[in-house]
């Protein structure tokens, strides 16, 4: 096989492990493996070290050690947040309406909308602009109406667009409404500071800034009441049931630690890098349209769209190639439906086919980016001419 | 010479012809690419209407096989232009009273030609697909399409729409083997499918069946009519035109005094023209669309075997040129089935020159436009 180069542009899908974080991982394994629930030393020292953790990741969010609550990942942060508040208000026989935006995650999406479906939740789904962004008017008529909590993501996965959390939250608390923000993607770059941000609950998820998957964190403000969503024993002070998985725990901790410890190298890198990025293929592809917001968007994140271009043939002749990228249109089973997102966001059916999404890393380099660049062109240039011979 | 820098893209299917296919190729050294076509299939037909050929569990299973392997493998969507070629032509082609065979037309739009294309856009050298069928080249370097080892596996037949072209850049590597030993070699490199069954019916009915699949698509066809013999008289209704095969004779629900066979339908009338065993057989027919896999046509007439449907056995015949795209053939003996629409194509021996589409006996044609009472 012809040997070739490597590029790993899918940095928004997940991240390699931090040789520095793998490390502070290790001796959780086997040489700290106490069950921390247990009172004896072995369990006390791993106790000691989720405690460790736990005062790590909430001296970056700026909030107490006792509001975050470690979980397997994003998902099911997300879940816990939306399904716990809705429970809780419906419990209190309080406002229990979910409220939501077009474009989060299937995480948050799909538990609303299983919420309404099966338990009868009433919803509310707000407007986006063409960059993603929410249409505050909108968001506040919804929370006129009242409800137990919005949900809006952070930064978007597929468009890349950072929202104004602030702005927002202000809007739902001034209807008393629980603010939850999906902070998946942001993690490890956005600001996480959750007093500025004014949010309720934000998730975050290990793997998007160099720590290992599986591995998450639902920031919950002190008086929130949360029914679990995962029932069991009494770990996370009754929030969330189940063995603490220390090893990851620590690995969590240790990789948000480094990200904002080397954050302004790290941002300073990315957006340099996806600068060029974007800059190259507009330029060098006219009919290709930058997705999302040009300046409010994700550091490491890049995404287009490609009118008329199969997402599915486009990620595996880049594969071919040895870039990994990704698309919201695209799956491994050849049946490529128009993304919901570029779709809420005012793409027709055909161009919702037709995203591409590149996100850069900590190891990425610029001759990485020239060569993707390169690459994606020519690329699509070949796909453009065979697609020509089959449509009339 | 090395393989490694020869890349091939396999067809694979998650059946057991292509899974070795890709595994020979693999174990001779090439850059092997494994690739599946997401085809159409009618989700009108209610279930889980997946094409056969590409369900989530063959897809699974190639998958699964391709990793074995050690090659990499993707998932294209072809459902589009898969719809718009083989089966527009299946349904326009029994509207019009034919019978199409539509793995040939998928083969000549779809596999050589659409996935060719998109093969050698990904820099391949070749595509390999897991057909029972050889190529090689004459002394002259003229590509040559010929039987599978395994006669009774051959598949020369629907692949008889390749030219020069298609040959010089595929691969059939299962039609070296007999089908058992094919089963052995998957069983050797522990694919895990060395007791699947082989593939059966057209793919894109997904759960359904043809008629059902016809009813909807060209309701026209299956409207009941008369059944008429040939000087008009009406003997009984058939059910939809597309129900019945030419030399057909049970299940017509007439009583005759003697058998009565299906000769013709007659989409004008929507009849089905029957009739008695003499007025059956029939020893000529013309051919049109034809390919010779050459690239060159003949100019004289020759004597060949043609084999007038995939699983007929080939029979001796003339072969006469008419013009570039349209031949005569006029079997030694007459033949009980011929059947318009179906292929028609040509062998000197295990070597496949080419073939086309049966036409309908023009004589037939115009009464039946003409002819109120038919």
């Amino acid at each position: 096989m012809t040997p070739k180069r490597e590029v790993y542009l899918d940095h928004s899908a997940s991240t390699p492990v931090d040789p520095r974080v793998l490390e502070a991982m290790m001796p959780y394994f086997s040489e700290v493996y106490g069950n921390p629930s247990s009172s004896h030393t072995f369990g006390r020292k791993a106790e000691q070290a989720i405690e460790d953790a736990r005062a790590v990741v909430a001296g970056i969010l700026n909030c107490k050690r006792t509001e975050i609550v470690f979980t397997s990942g994003g998902s099911e942060s997300d879940n816990l947040a939306i399904r716990g508040a809705g429970w809780t208000a419906k419990k209190q026989g309080k406002p229990s309406r979910l409220i939501t935006t077009p474009i989060e995650h299937s995480a948050v999406i799909n538990t609303v909308k299983q919420m309404g479906d099966v338990m009868g939740f009433e919803t509310d789904i707000v407007a986006v602009d063409k960059y993603g962004f929410v249409d505050e008017d909108d968001f506040r008529r919804a929370c006129e109406n009242g409800g137990a909590v919005a949900s809006i993501i952070y930064a978007n996965n597929e468009l890349g667009t950072v929202q104004d959390l602030t702005k927002l939250s202000g809007i739902a608390h001034q209807q008393d409404i629980l603010f939850h923000t999906d902070a998946v993607q942001g993690g490890g770059q956005l600001p996480l500071d959750v007093q500025e941000l004014g949010v309720d609950m934000l998730s975050l998820s290990a793997h998007k800034f160099y720590g290992p998957k599986g591995v998450g964190i639902l920031y919950i403000k002190d008086g929130i009441e949360l029914e679990s969503a995962q029932s069991g024993g009494s770990h996370e002070r009754g929030r969330r049931a189940g063995t603490h998985n220390t090893p990851y725990i620590v690995g969590l901790a240790k990789a948000l630690e480094l990200a904002y410890a080397e954050n302004e190298q790290r941002i300073e890198h990315f957006t340099s890098l996806r600068d060029m990025l974007i800059d190259g293929i507009l330029e060098r592809l006219p009919f290709a349209e930058l997705s999302g917001h040009r300046e409010n968007r994700l550091p490491s994140h890049a995404s287009f769209v490609l009118e008329g271009i199969d997402a599915n043939a486009l990620l595996m002749h880049l594969d071919m190639k040895g870039i990994a990228a990704s698309s919201g249109s695209a799956c491994k089973v050849g049946n490529p439906e128009p993304s919901d997102i570029l779709l809420a966001v005012g793409y027709t059916p055909e161009q919702a086919k037709c995203g591409l999404r590149l996100s850069v890393g900590t190891h990425t380099t610029q001759e990485d980016i020239e060569y993707a660049v390169d690459v994606v062109v020519t690329t699509v240039e070949k796909l453009k001419k065979l697609s020509r011979e089959f449509t009339s | 010479m090395s393989n490694k820098n020869t890349r091939v893209v396999v067809a694979m299917s998650g059946g057991v012809d292509s899974s070795v296919a890709a595994a020979l190729l693999a174990e001779q050294g090439y850059d092997v690419v494994g690739m599946m076509m997401r085809l159409w299939s009618d989700e009108a037909m209610g279930g889980a209407a997946h094409n056969r050929c590409c369900t989530p569990e063959q897809m699974d299973d190639a998958r699964r096989i391709a990793d074995q392997i050690g090659i990499p493998f993707y998932v294209l969507d072809t459902k589009d232009v898969f719809r718009g070629t083989v089966v527009q032509y299946f349904i326009d082609q029994h509207r019009e009273g034919f019978t199409p065979n539509p793995c040939m037309e998928c083969n000549r739009h779809i596999r050589f030609d659409w996935l060719l294309k998109n093969a050698i856009a990904l820099d391949a050298d070749y595509l390999a697909t897991g057909h029972y069928a050889r190529i090689d080249q004459d002394e002259n370097g003229v590509f040559r399409l010929r039987k599978g080892i395994d006669e009774n596996k051959d598949q020369s037949y629907v692949l008889s729409v390749m030219g020069q072209e298609q040959l010089s850049k595929t691969k059939f590597p299962v039609g070296e083997f007999p089908k058992s030993d094919v089963r052995k070699l998957a069983a050797k490199f522990g694919l895990n499918v060395e007791s699947k069954k082989d593939s059966q019916d057209l793919c894109f009915l997904g759960n359904s069946d043809y008629r059902t699949f016809l009813t909807l698509h060209a309701p026209d066809v299956m409207k009941s009519g008369p059944i008429v013999r040939k000087n008009g008289e009406v003997l009984g209704e058939h059910q939809g035109l597309s129900n019945y095969t030419i030399g057909q004779r049970k299940g017509l629900g007439i009583s005759y005094s003697e058998p009565l066979y299906v000769l013709a339908m007659n989409p004008y009338r929507n009849a089905l023209v029957v009739g008695t065993r003499d007025e059956l057989g029939r020893d000529t027919c013309t051919v049109t669309r034809v390919n010779w896999v050459s690239g060159n046509s003949p100019t004289e007439a020759f004597k060949a075997n043609v084999k007038i449907r995939y699983k007929a056995h080939p029979q001796p015949a003339l072969v006469e040129p008419i013009d570039d795209e349209r031949i005569r053939i006029t079997f030694d003996d007459p033949q009980r089935d011929i059947t318009p629409g179906q292929g028609a194509v040509i062998y000197l021996d295990d070597v496949c020159l080419g073939g086309g589409n049966i036409e309908k006996f023009m004589p037939e044609t115009a009464s039946m436009i003409q002819s109120l009472d038919l």
